[in-house]
């Protein structure tokens, strides 16, 4: 899957490198849910700056994995939503509660209360 | 002009060109960064709807030139069942099967015009179209070209149109 997952912390970094297929977005949202219990983490931070579409099934998707992984325990940060994206995306009068978003990465792991520790436990 | 495009949709992953060709032709017809965004988006819900409701279908896009303006016409075809509530399809929050309730009235919202025409048992024809008005130097360039070619091709000594 072109998603690149890396460890910080107890922090989760999906970040997506290309465009997703429907079934590759839903197989992401399974994947995290089933990582925050595996890796105990506190955090699912979403790096979507590759997505130069995301339409209303993808937003539906990020805001059900926002959901999902706090019923499992955890927040869900989406970051890096291109401003042509986000003009496409108010157009849908979508109700993406509880869906955190920060600019970046960095203002993520601040949101998040700068929990960043190495701890060497990376896959 | 740029040609044409179709693109058949029968898979998922049939959508991911279909958005590409779309925004491609938007940027050669000089749509902003952001119109061919919009573009994109729309094409995306329009062949999610033949992915999830009818299964194959196909999507072309037309670039059209106006007087006035260019357009992007884009239309999705498919020979399915037929939309059986035409004015609930359109309506936010709709859902027929596939929970997806917004893909319809958000390709709408995202483009100018917007036209679904579906009967039961053929099929359902979307056609949604983006337009660009052309600017001042554009026209004016336009319009002195044809005078040019006019001026070349008749030699009228008065050079004025009708």
């Amino acid at each position: 899957m072109s998603v690149a997952i890396l460890r910080q912390g107890d922090a989760l970094i999906a970040a997506i490198q290309s465009d997703l297929t429907d079934a590759q977005v839903l197989a992401l949202r399974d994947d995290l849910a089933e990582r925050v219990g595996r890796h105990r983490l506190q955090a699912v931070i979403v790096d979507v700056s590759a997505l130069d579409v995301i339409d209303s099934f993808v937003a539906r998707s990020l805001r059900s994995m926002a959901i999902t992984t706090r019923l499992r325990g955890a927040e869900t940060l989406v970051v890096g939503i291109q401003p042509d994206v986000a003009i496409a995306m108010a157009h849908f009068d979508l109700n993406l509660k509880p869906l955190r978003t920060a600019k970046d990465l960095d203002e993520a792991l601040v949101l998040l209360g700068e929990r960043v520790e190495e701890d060497g436990d990376a896959e | 002009m740029p040609n044409e495009v179709r693109v058949e949709i029968a898979r998922d992953e049939d959508m991911l060109p279909a958005r590409a060709h779309g925004r491609a032709l938007a940027l050669e017809l000089g749509f902003s960064r952001t119109d061919a965004t919009l573009i994109a988006t729309a094409i995306s819900e329009i062949a999610r709807n033949i992915i999830v409701h009818v299964g194959k279908g196909e999507i072309t896009m037309k670039p059209v030139q106006e007087e006035s303006r260019y357009g992007l016409v884009v239309t999705a075809t498919d020979s399915g069942p037929g939309i059986a509530d035409l004015e609930a399809a359109l309506e936010h929050g709709y859902a027929s099967r596939g929970g997806l309730g917004l893909g319809l009235p958000g390709a709408r919202r995202l483009m100018d015009d917007f036209d679904v025409q579906s009967e039961r048992g053929t099929g359902t024809t979307i056609t949604m179209t983006k337009w660009r008005v052309r600017d001042e130097l554009e026209l004016l360039r336009e319009r002195r070209r044809l005078l040019d070619e006019k001026h070349h091709g008749e030699q009228r000594p008065d050079g004025a149109g009708p």
